[in-house]
């Protein structure tokens, strides 16, 4: 077993630690623009202007009702396939492959997306609208009520929401396995190739899946507690 | 081609893999759904061994990801062949459908543990004692009582599960199960038309469409006295 998991040609600790470490920075890179695609969609589904939020309620349900895979296969092949018709016309002859890292992020991305848009959403509403009133009453332009007001206080609503969607991320950068990157899956499907050890590389995968995921849950807490200090709750 | 034509000469293949992601998705919540209600009362108010027993499977189910799972039943099983045979597993486990059907219905029950377990905590401490005033035996206080309250609690997050199941069981399609992914996934490979993909999108969102809309009509009939009073403040 110590040889299977041995660093250098002998074993395969070393592909499984690159393998991980392209798992934690797919994740990591997905994120952000994840994060940014929530505040579009909540923005968008919050609009007081009817075609907006029409937009924003057809990102969230198609990305909401679609398998994870789909979504990655569609900007994968799709992606590929748009922006080189569209290089194309711009300057013949012209083309670019869409890395699987890339369609990994923008597909994760867009996933995570609509699901931060929905915590994000219910986070703004949760928000006491009393305080908002206030700003205004002082004369605060709406940017500085949103800026000063609404968004330092987002956070204690939104992060149980988006702690859960963080893990969910991190589980779903297993898939881009599928469409080839050499992440955590796709080194343990290598490992396995060579060594008929399926049991015992994918039991050491999810064994690696299981700690991200417990670390993440960990902190996660500690990040909740400091969020809410200073906020008195009823006891029950 | 045109994507109407890959409807047309794909179509009745889709249709078989609309079939089979209703199966693998039915099957898989149907067995969950059957264990959940236990394992969740176990949990709810069971002592330090089923603590010690449950809360590392659910915390296992819950934090690797679907697809490790399945490759682990799958080719995991492969490795123990000799023992299986033995057993006279070996048939179930050579299946891709029969893999896949029991990884997700082990990791659904996980998660449909969880969620009848919030249903069952939510149960007003008032009902179940005034059922136990009455003289209602403990399986009368659970069958009358204490699931009838729970699973209407549970029922919205019982069917957001659901479709987070039939989403996973795309995943099916990577240890060749011709689900509706499995079918997108071949035709787009033999013609390489986009279109197939576009079309499997088009099909797993009427789904979710069309469960969404009936689960919901199902909450309204698990809570007939809330239709009642809605009516009643219509008039």
């Amino acid at each position: 077993m110590e040889r299977l998991l041995a660093f250098g040609d002998a074993g395969w600790g070393d592909e499984i630690l690159w393998g991980t470490l392209l798992t934690l920075e797919l994740a990591a890179v997905t994120l952000p623009v994840g994060m940014l695609l929530g505040f579009f969609s909540a923005f968008l589904s919050m609009s007081a202007n009817p075609v907006l939020r029409a937009i924003g309620w057809a990102y969230s349900t198609t990305m909401r009702g679609m398998p994870e895979l789909l979504t990655l296969f569609i900007v994968y092949y799709g992606g590929g396939l748009a922006l080189n018709t569209g290089l194309n016309w711009l300057w013949p002859g012209m083309s670019f492959e869409i890395s699987p890292f890339l369609a990994g992020v923008i597909a994760l991305g867009l996933v995570f997306g609509a699901y931060a848009g929905e915590v994000l959403r219910g986070a703004f509403q949760s928000l006491n609208p009393g305080q908002s009133e206030a700003g205004m009453a002082i004369g605060m332009t709406q940017r500085q009520i949103f800026w000063r007001i609404k968004l330092p206080q987002l956070w204690r609503f939104a992060l149980p929401g988006l702690g859960n969607l963080w893990v969910n991320l991190l589980k779903d950068t297993s898939m881009v396995s599928v469409i080839t990157l050499g992440e955590l899956m796709r080194m343990s499907q290598v490992a396995v190739r060579t060594t008929k050890e399926p049991f015992f590389f994918f039991l050491v995968a999810c064994a690696i899946y299981w700690v991200m995921c417990v670390l993440s849950e960990m902190i996660l807490a500690k990040m909740e507690t400091r969020a809410n200090r200073g906020i008195i709750r009823a006891r029950a | 081609m045109n994507p109407m034509d890959i409807l047309a000469v794909h179509g009745p293949r889709f249709l078989q893999g609309l079939g089979m992601t209703l199966l693998i998705t039915g099957l898989g919540a149907l067995i969950a759904g059957l264990f959940a209600p236990w394992l969740a009362l176990w949990r709810a108010q069971g002592g330090a061994v089923a603590q010690g027993m449950l809360r590392p499977y659910i915390s296992m189910m819950r934090g690797t990801p679907l697809l490790a799972q399945l490759f682990l039943i799958y080719y995991g099983s492969g490795q123990f062949r000799p023992e299986l045979q033995a057993m006279g597993l070996w048939p179930f486990f050579r299946e891709p459908l029969n893999c896949a059907i029991l990884a997700f219905a082990l990791n659904s029950t996980a998660y449909q543990t969880e969620i009848l377990r919030g249903g069952i905590m939510g149960v007003p401490r008032g009902e179940i004692e005034a059922a136990r005033a009455i003289g209602m035996t403990r399986w009368t206080l659970l069958r009358r009582v204490v699931f009838p309250h729970a699973y209407r609690i549970a029922w919205p997050a019982l069917g957001n599960e659901i479709i987070l199941l039939m989403k996973a069981s795309a995943l099916a399609s990577v240890v060749t199960v011709y689900d509706v992914m499995g079918v997108a996934r071949q035709v787009y490979q033999k013609t390489f038309d986009f279109s197939a993909l576009l079309w499997a999108a088009v099909i797993y969102l009427l789904v979710t469409g069309i469960f969404v809309t009936l689960w919901r009509q199902s909450e309204r009939w698990l809570s007939p006295h809330v239709l009642a009073m809605e009516k009643r403040a219509r008039r």
